[in-house]
């Protein structure tokens, strides 16, 4: 009977019926990270493992981008502010820039591109060819060893990336501040560590914990859910990178209007 | 009187609109091989699937080693797990890993305190016991399907299990390779004494590595008994299609 209704139903509302019943699939599958995260056995090795695949390994690509954003953003701001003489005030403005925005967002929006898409793909064919199923009939839990572990080792890995990101972008754009303005090291930082301030700091980290939990979650929950073979793998692998960059642009949006509530107080 | 390791009892098991088993009944004695035949999508994985708590069914008992599957808590269905080896139809080999690691995996979560030459001897004998010592470092992209299949089953026999389920063995090989493990198969029964379910629609299979045949058809067992007894008078002619298509003289 509540099939034959369910077939009655219009597209739309089949879609809505859709759309929250994932919503809530979605939901218990963060509920049980936390259940499981906090009980034993842990799986450090495998904790430790991840945190070198998602960190070490995204430095190359991490570096290159902070650097070349540093620049740019440098570059492009300079016009603007020598409009107004205000050049000398290059080095406040990009700290707060990268520090506060772009850091964070870009270290994010790459890792959702690099280490989301492979951790989708990477659970979502362990999946389809039954590995996840071999696993469990041995006795291991695979959330725990597969899930955990790789959620975990974002949320650690990508506050530490963004720092790194944070760090890369200022050393690119004093490279460019000093060849034009002949400004040294330690003036730029002396401007730099002016302008921000604590909040801006732990902002930033913050920010930087829940984009990487949710880069984490995503490409798990995408992997873990896929289905129909290797077509499926690659459709959780897009998802998990589309569905990530959406969210942390939602939570960008939040954040910000947290911080900036919490700076007028 | 032998011991029934495995008892399922008015097993049902729907997906959706999809009955997929509709009340069967099936028992495996220690010792004994039994071999589902079935056609693809009759139910035959799902049937060994419910065995190990992978899937649960909708009504009906399932009874391993004497106990309620679908009643047992997390722990107890772990250790219960630890007793049945399940080689499945793609292998399944975790292919980040290489073989030693894979044969391990299950090894150093389930066994603790052993130390590290204990576990290499474990895996070396594991290894040679299905005849691939020399890929001990190899990747699994690296072997053939045949050996993929091996080394599946070297992984569920590192954990010493009383039953063995083997999902679809040949599948996808060649007559060869198909011939090897069947083989293989009944050494594993032979030497580690196991009770095995064997998952097929190979004749071939079914004729060399089981004592008893059971026919899954429309989710049903259609018909039971040793080779001779289901295929020779077949009169279901579902089941005598069966046996006519795979071409096996009598």
């Amino acid at each position: 009977m509540a099939e034959e209704a369910d077939d009655r139903k219009p597209l739309l509302s089949k879609k809505i019926d859709k759309f929250f019943k994932g919503l809530a699939d979605a939901w218990s599958f963060v509920r049980r990270y936390f259940q499981e995260a906090f009980l034993p056995p842990f799986e450090f090795k495998e904790l430790i493992h991840q945190c070198y695949r998602i960190g070490v390994e995204s430095l190359p690509l991490i570096s290159l981008t902070g650097f070349i954003v540093g620049i740019v953003f440098t570059n492009q701001s300079r016009p603007s502010l020598s409009e107004f003489g205000a050049s000398s005030w290059l080095p406040s403005l990009i700290s707060i820039a990268v520090v506060r925005a772009m850091g964070p967002l870009v270290t994010a929006l790459i890792a959702a591109g690099k280490v989301g898409s492979s951790i989708g793909a990477e659970i979502g064919s362990m999946k389809v060819t039954e590995q996840i199923d071999a696993m469990e009939v041995s006795a291991t839990n695979p959330f725990k060893f597969l899930v955990v572990t790789r959620v975990t080792a974002t949320t650690i890995m990508i506050p530490l990336l963004v720092m790194y990101t944070d760090f890369v972008a200022l050393m690119g754009s004093f490279l460019n501040v000093n060849a034009n303005e002949m400004v040294s090291l330690t003036t730029f930082f002396f401007q730099v560590f002016e302008s921000i301030t604590f909040l801006d700091i732990w902002s930033s980290v913050l920010k930087s914990i829940v984009f990487g939990f949710t880069i984490g979650i995503v490409g798990c929950y995408k992997g873990y859910n896929s289905t129909k073979g290797t077509e499926g793998v690659g459709r959780a692998a897009n998802s998990a990178v589309v569905i990530s960059m959406f969210l942390i642009f939602i939570e960008e949006l939040l954040a910000l209007q947290i911080v900036n509530a919490i700076r007028n107080m | 009187m032998k011991e029934k390791v495995v008892e399922a009892i008015g097993l049902k098991k729907s997906f959706g609109d999809l009955h997929v088993l509709k009340g069967v009944d099936l028992e495996l004695y220690r010792g004994e091989t039994v071999v589902i035949l079935g056609k693809s999508g009759a139910g035959k994985s799902v049937f060994i699937k419910i065995m190990v708590g992978l899937l649960t069914q909708d009504s009906g008992v399932m009874r391993v080693l004497g106990q309620d599957v679908e009643k047992l808590k997390t722990k107890a269905l772990n250790t219960l797990r630890l007793k049945i080896g399940f080689s499945f139809q793609n292998s399944a080999l975790y292919d980040s890993m290489t073989v030693k690691e894979n044969l391990e995996f299950p090894l150093v979560r389930n066994i603790k305190n052993l130390t590290r030459k204990e576990k290499d001897l474990k895996i070396e004998e594991m290894l040679d016991s299905v005849g691939l010592p020399q890929t001990i470092n190899q990747m699994p992209s690296e072997l053939s399907g045949g050996q993929k299949k091996r080394i599946g089953v070297a992984r569920t026999l590192i954990l010493n299990p009383e039953i063995m389920l083997y999902d679809e063995p040949t599948a996808g090989l060649d007559p060869i390779t198909c011939m090897e493990i069947n083989n293989l198969i009944n050494e594993v029964q032979d030497r580690f004494r196991t009770s095995s379910i064997v998952i097929t629609h190979d004749l071939t299979c079914a004729k060399i590595t089981g004592d008893r045949m059971a026919v899954l058809l429309d989710g049903q067992f259609r018909s039971k008994g040793s080779f001779q007894e289901v295929f020779s008078k077949a009169e279901d002619q579902q089941v005598k299609s069966f046996y006519d298509y795979n071409f096996i003289e009598s």
